[in-house]
Order: C-alpha cells, then sequence, then structure tokens
C-alpha cells in the first residue's frame, strides 16, 4: 500500500549502545534544534536591537503554528500508516468556504456550520480511505486525484472569498491568553489527544503496524483497511478544524486559503522534519509539533530581520533535506538496506 | 495474442484510452480532420511528454522527482535574464541551461543515494530551494526576454520532405522518444528497471544500484532543461510557467500504468499516458467543458487509471504468470512496446 517502502529494518540498535540512542531520536533531536533556533535567532535579532522572544514575537511564532500544526497532526496519522494526504490544502479551502457560508453571519448557525464543515471533511477522508483500500489506488495517486477534484469544484464555483463569520465566533481565532493564542493551546490540544491515540490506544499501536509492514500487520490480524481508511478520515477532519479555524481568522471562507500556504507539501515536510519516516511505522506528532514550531520559528525570525521572503524557501528546503539526512545517517548504520522511495 | 507479449505490462490500456481520445478529437474538432491539427497537438503536448520521459527514469527507479516544475520554471527565468533578447548569446545560454538543468539532477541523485534521504524529500526541498533561490534573483518577477533563436524551438517549424513543416519540438520529442526506447532496451535500462524492482538483488548480483539512480535523476534534470527551452518558446516567459508541471508529469507516467514505487512500465507507454492528458485537455476544451471543471475531470481519470490498472493487474497476473513464475531477481519486463 505504501508508496515509500522502505526496506530499513531496525536491526542495527546495538551498533552505538542503546542509551545514546533511546536519548538522542529525532524527536530529542528536533527540540534541540528549536532551542538552538531560539537562541540563534534571539541573538542576531538582538543585535538589531529587537527581541525575538517578546508577546509579540511569542504571538507570531504561535499563530503560524496553529494552522499548519493542526493539518500537519492528521498528516502524521496518515505517514505513519504508510500512505499520505495531498489533498488537505484543497479541503481546508473548501471547510472554510462551508463553515463561513453555513453560518453566513448568524450566530445561531455557529454549531451546524463547524459540524458540517467537519462532516464533510470526513466525508473527504473517507473518499480517501476507501479509494486507497477498496480501488486499490496508490495513496499518492488517490490524494492527488481527490486534490484536483477539490479544485475543481473550488474553481467551478468560487472566485474569491464567500460567506461571513459571526463576530463573536471570531474569538476563536483571535483570543488569547497573555502571549499565548486560544487557538494555539486549542491545537496542542488536539496534539496531545493524537499522541494519546497514537501511543496509548490499540487503534493507535495498529497505525504503526500497519505503516510498519503492512502484510506482516495484515497476518497478525489487524484489521489494515480500517485503520488506513481511520487515518484518512482523522487526517481529513485535522484538515477540516483548520478551515474552521482560518474562516474565523479571516472572518469568511477563502477557496485557496490552504494552497497558497502550500499546506499540502508544507505539512508533509514538517512531519518529515519531526522525525517521523516518510515510509511510515515511525515517528510522532510530538516530533511534528516541533518541526512546525521550527518552522514558524524560523519565518519570525526572517520577518524580524526582513530577509527576503524568497529567501525563506531556500532555507526551508536545506533544512528539510539536512534534517532528514541526519535521521537517515542515524537509522540506517549499514548502507545496502535503505530503498529510498 | 502473437502481438500482445510485445507490449510492457500495463501498457495496452493507455493505447486505448490514447486512441479513444484522438478518436473522439476527431469527431468533436474539425481542426483535427487532416494530420496538422494531431501535429498542432503534439507539438502542446510535447513539453509535457518529454517531463514524463524524464519521470519515467526515476520512478521506475524506484523515486519520485517533485522538482521539474520548479526546474522548468527556473530554466525560463534564467534564460530570459540571461539573454535578454540578444541573439548571440542564444546558444551559450541553451548548454547553461542545460547544464544547470544536469546539475540540478547531480545534486539531487546525490543527496538521495549518498545522503539516503527519501527522493521525495529531497526533490520537494529542491522545489523549495530552486523556488526561492529564482525568486531572489530575479527580486520577484522574471526580467529579460528570450531571443527569436531560443524560441525557434518551441514555436517554430522545420520543412521536413514527404511530412512537410514538422514543428522542432515534434522533431525533438521523437528523438528523445527513439533514444529514450532504445536505452530502454540496452543493459543499463533494463538495470534501472530491476532496481525498481527488487534493489537488493541486484546490489547483491553485482549493479552499481547508485550510479543507476544517479543517472535517472540526471537524466529527469536535462529532460526537464529541455522541457524549459520547449516551454519557454512555445509560452514565453512567466513565473507560471512551471506551476504544477511535476504532479501533471507523475499524473501522466502513472496513467501510462508505470507502477510508483518502480520495476514496471514502459517509457513509450508514459509518453503516451502525456499525449492522452494533452489530448483530454483538448477535448475537454473542445467540448466547452469550463477550466475549472478540467482538474476534477483529471482527477476522476486518474484515480480511474490506476484503480484499473491495480485491481485488474491481479487477475491479469494470475491468468498469465501462474505457469511460469517470474524470477524475482530478474527485470520485471523489458520495457518495450
Amino acid at each position: 500500500m505504501s508508496i515509500l517502502r522502505e526496506n530499513t529494518v531496525p536491526v542495527e540498535q546495538k551498533a552505538m549502545g542503546p542509551v545514546v540512542r533511546r536519548r538522542l531520536t529525532p524527536t530529542v533531536i528536533v527540540y534541540l534544534a528549536l532551542v538552538a533556533l531560539l537562541v540563534v535567532g534571539s541573538v542576531l535579532v538582538g543585535l538589531r536591537g529587537e527581541v525575538l522572544l517578546d508577546q509579540g514575537g511569542i504571538l507570531n511564532i504561535l499563530t503560524r503554528a496553529t494552522a499548519l500544526g493542526l493539518v500537519a497532526i492528521g498528516q502524521t496519522m496518515v505517514i505513519l500508516t504508510g500512505s499520505l494526504d495531498l489533498s488537505v490544502a484543497y479541503l481546508v479551502g473548501l471547510t472554510s468556504l462551508i463553515a463561513a457560508e453555513t453560518m453566513a453571519g448568524r450566530d445561531g448557525m455557529l454549531v451546524p456550520g463547524v459540524l458540517l464543515a467537519l462532516a464533510v471533511a470526513a466525508g473527504v477522508g473517507l473518499v480517501n480511505g476507501l479509494v486507497i483500500t477498496v480501488l486499490k489506488a496508490n495513496a499518492f495517486i488517490a490524494t492527488l486525484g481527490v486534490a484536483l477534484i477539490l479544485r475543481g469544484y473550488l474553481e467551478d464555483n468560487y472566485t474569491g472569498p464567500a460567506g461571513d463569520v459571526p463576530r463573536g465566533f471570531q474569538h476563536l481565532g483571535y483570543d488569547r491568553i497573555g502571549p499565548i493564542p486560544v487557538a494555539a493551546l486549542l491545537m496542542l490540544a488536539a496534539a496531545a489527544l493524537a499522541w494519546w491515540y497514537l501511543s496509548r490506544t490499540r487503534p493507535g499501536y495498529h497505525m504503526y503496524a500497519v505503516g510498519g509492514d503492512i502484510e506482516v500487520a495484515r497476518l497478525s490480524g489487524v484489521p489494515t483497511r480500517r485503520v488506513i481508511v481511520t487515518a484518512h478520515v482523522l487526517c481529513s477532519l485535522a484538515a477540516g478544524l483548520t478551515g474552521i479555524y482560518l474562516a474565523s481568522r479571516l472572518g469568511s471562507g477563502a477557496p485557496y486559503v490552504g494552497t497558497d500556504a502550500g499546506y499540502d507539501l508544507e505539512s508533509i515536510a514538517a512531519v518529515v522534519l519531526g522525525g517521523t519516516l516518510l515510509a511510515g511505522g515511525r515517528g510522532g506528532v510530538v516530533g511534528t509539533i516541533g518541526g512546525v514550531l521550527i518552522l514558524a520559528t524560523l519565518d519570525t525570525i526572517f520577518d524580524d530581520l526582513e530577509v527576503d521572503p524568497f529567501f525563506k524557501d531556500v532555507v526551508r528546503g536545506v533544512v528539510l533535506v539536512t534534517a532528514v539526512a541526519l535521521y537517515a545517517r542515524r537509522m540506517i548504520a549499514s548502507r545496502g538496506r535503505g530503498r529510498l522511495a | 495474442m502473437t502481438w500482445r507479449p510485445r507490449l510492457a505490462e500495463g501498457t495496452a490500456p493507455v493505447l486505448v484510452v490514447l486512441f479513444v481520445l484522438l478518436l473522439g478529437l476527431a469527431i468533436a474538432g474539425p481542426a483535427y480532420a487532416e494530420p496538422s491539427g494531431y501535429l498542432a497537438l503534439l507539438k502542446r503536448a510535447a513539453p509535457l511528454m518529454i517531463l514524463a520521459i524524464g519521470q519515467y527514469f526515476v520512478i521506475v527507479s524506484g523515486g519520485f522527482d517533485l522538482s521539474v516544475g520548479a526546474l522548468v520554471t527556473a530554466g525560463v527565468v534564467i534564460a530570459a535574464r540571461l539573454i535578454n533578447g540578444s541573439e548571440s548569446a542564444t546558444a551559450r545560454v541553451i548548454l547553461l541551461v542545460l547544464g544547470f538543468g544536469l546539475l540540478v539532477g547531480l545534486v539531487n541523485g546525490l543527496v538521495t543515494t549518498k545522503l539516503l534521504v527519501p527522493s521525495f524529500i529531497v526533490t520537494l526541498g529542491m522545489l523549495l530551494v530552486l523556488d526561492g533561490a529564482i525568486f531572489l534573483w530575479t527580486g520577484g518577477a522574471p526580467r529579460g526576454a528570450l531571443s527569436a533563436g531560443f524560441r525557434m524551438f518551441g514555436r517554430g517549424a522545420v520543412e521536413v520532405p514527404v511530412l512537410g513543416e514538422v514543428p522542432w519540438s515534434v522533431l525533438i520529442l521523437l528523438a528523445i522518444l527513439v533514444a529514450a526506447a532504445l536505452f530502454m532496451r540496452g543493459g543499463t535500462g533494463r538495470a534501472l528497471v530491476a532496481v525498481g524492482d527488487n534493489e537488493a538483488a541486484v546490489r547483491l548480483s553485482g549493479g552499481q544500484v547508485d550510479r543507476l539512480r544517479l543517472l535517472a535523476f540526471v537524466l529527469s534534470g536535462l529532460l526537464a532543461a529541455v522541457a524549459a527551452i520547449l516551454l519557454g518558446g512555445f509560452a514565453g516567459v512567466s513565473a507560471q510557467v512551471g506551476d504544477g508541471l511535476e504532479f501533471r508529469a507523475i499524473t501522466a507516467v502513472v496513467l501510462g500504468g508505470v507502477l510508483l514505487g518502480g520495476g514496471r512500465g514502459s517509457v513509450v507507454a508514459a509518453a503516451a499516458g502525456a499525449l492522452s492528458l494533452e489530448s483530454l485537455f483538448t477535448l475537454l476544451n473542445l467540448l466547452g467543458v469550463s477550466g475549472a471543471l478540467e482538474s476534477a475531470v483529471q482527477g476522476v481519470i486518474i484515480i480511474a487509471a490506476v484503480a484499473y490498472a491495480s485491481l485488474g493487474s491481479g487477475v491479469r497476473q494470475r491468468l498469465r504468470w501462474w505457469p511460469k513464475q517470474r524470477s524475482s531477481a530478474a527485470p520485471a519486463q523489458p520495457a518495450s512496446s
């Protein structure tokens, strides 16, 4: 099922001494890198006579991290099961429109709007999952196809922002406790929930099993199809939440809010930066949040330094490849085992 | 059944689809009643077909190249800025663009094989780097202009005996296609497919796995540069010229029955997939389907094609391969058609 089969068998554990290896998991590296980035960034911004981590800076980082974080949490689950989802960007736009248009400025329609957006998101996730499991289409193509269908719908029906979010709902996007936006806390709560689901429940374990080796999982009695469909539904729900959050921030729905930010490839980058194997079976939400925070911090630092926005992309690309090269070095002790998709 | 084994697995459906689409074009559009219409179609499709051929090399050896769209944009923007309308610089800049494509492919390949980073990530990183770097260099908007000599390859035509006027891009496409088909019939081509099918087996039998994959990325980069030259000539300078081409090329390759993950499929079928995609867009256009719905139709079709291929292959495989089981060490199928 996975397009990115990788014959990396974790048998090389003895090579470096188990204790060191356990301490320096990719997750730990991500957070160490985040701290280092914050220190370096603070110094660089400090040289200009400004402060990186003042109220505005923290707010900036967390606001940037919220939307991408939500998408990336879902993407983590899908990638862990050995799949991937390229349809999230258009789904974010679609759900923002559904939420905003259903609400149409009326406070009473707040809950129906949110529920309808989530229902549509779950439906899209179900389609993704079923196309992959029942029609046996490759995840890359299946979700790319669904993304194109969503894009066609959006392009056919919308030319710009539509719908209207009631004032009360905008609190979700703008309220904060001190420098910390409420929405960021909700995102972290979602991450905690996902962490609990993946590491403390049976269906969560099944996701790792399916991502590790789908045949072994199937032979061990794991309902692999159901696991993959569940992962895709959860991923789409996360994208739906992102759409709702962005609708609340923008005050209306916007068809290309997800694609303009490149949430499809960006979320995959964040997940992989967070130490999750693209081939599935290893990693987790904690690392993903670290990866998202690194990307958000980089953006904020560059903004403070007034660096050309295009330079950000260059750095992002280099950081991504370097990080994954680092993890790969640590994962694959001996050559010849790596089947790199 | 006498001709059938000559087709690589998965090639037949795309040829049927292509035939139906071309037939549809002939019925829907009066322009397609004569060869010149098809020649124009081929000219339009040439860049995508060349990209698909490049992408085929990478996909069949088990990888992805997401950087080709950004590379096409980079090629066009670089050429426009360096030529800046002066005819004398044309030849030099064309070589430079080809060299740039080669270099990008080389970096993609080296990072994938030496640093053990999955190619999906490497080429995604390359996409970001190229996009950012090109716009950094040009300051946000492409500047300069292409010379007539440069644009000739994309939109010019040359007088060929018997056939009459044939666009340059069609000739270039045919040359590349023939070269690619011959290459895939040779030892190196077969080894490339084998790497996608079973890398460990190739390694154990002494094949140069890393070198083969590097070659695939270099070819993909080089062909993306060729596509950039054709597209720059055909469509002119814009910063959006390569947008989404990577996904379109991958779609085309998959439509051609090539297995993502590698090991199966033929290069001619990949090119046929690209031509089918372009014919489909043309047909939708002729039928008056709004441009907005085009992508939706594309989405449905690629899902259907892949689902057909993977659902069908189980049945086909059982019927055809049960008596003589394939040994896993051998290359899957000679890539030919």
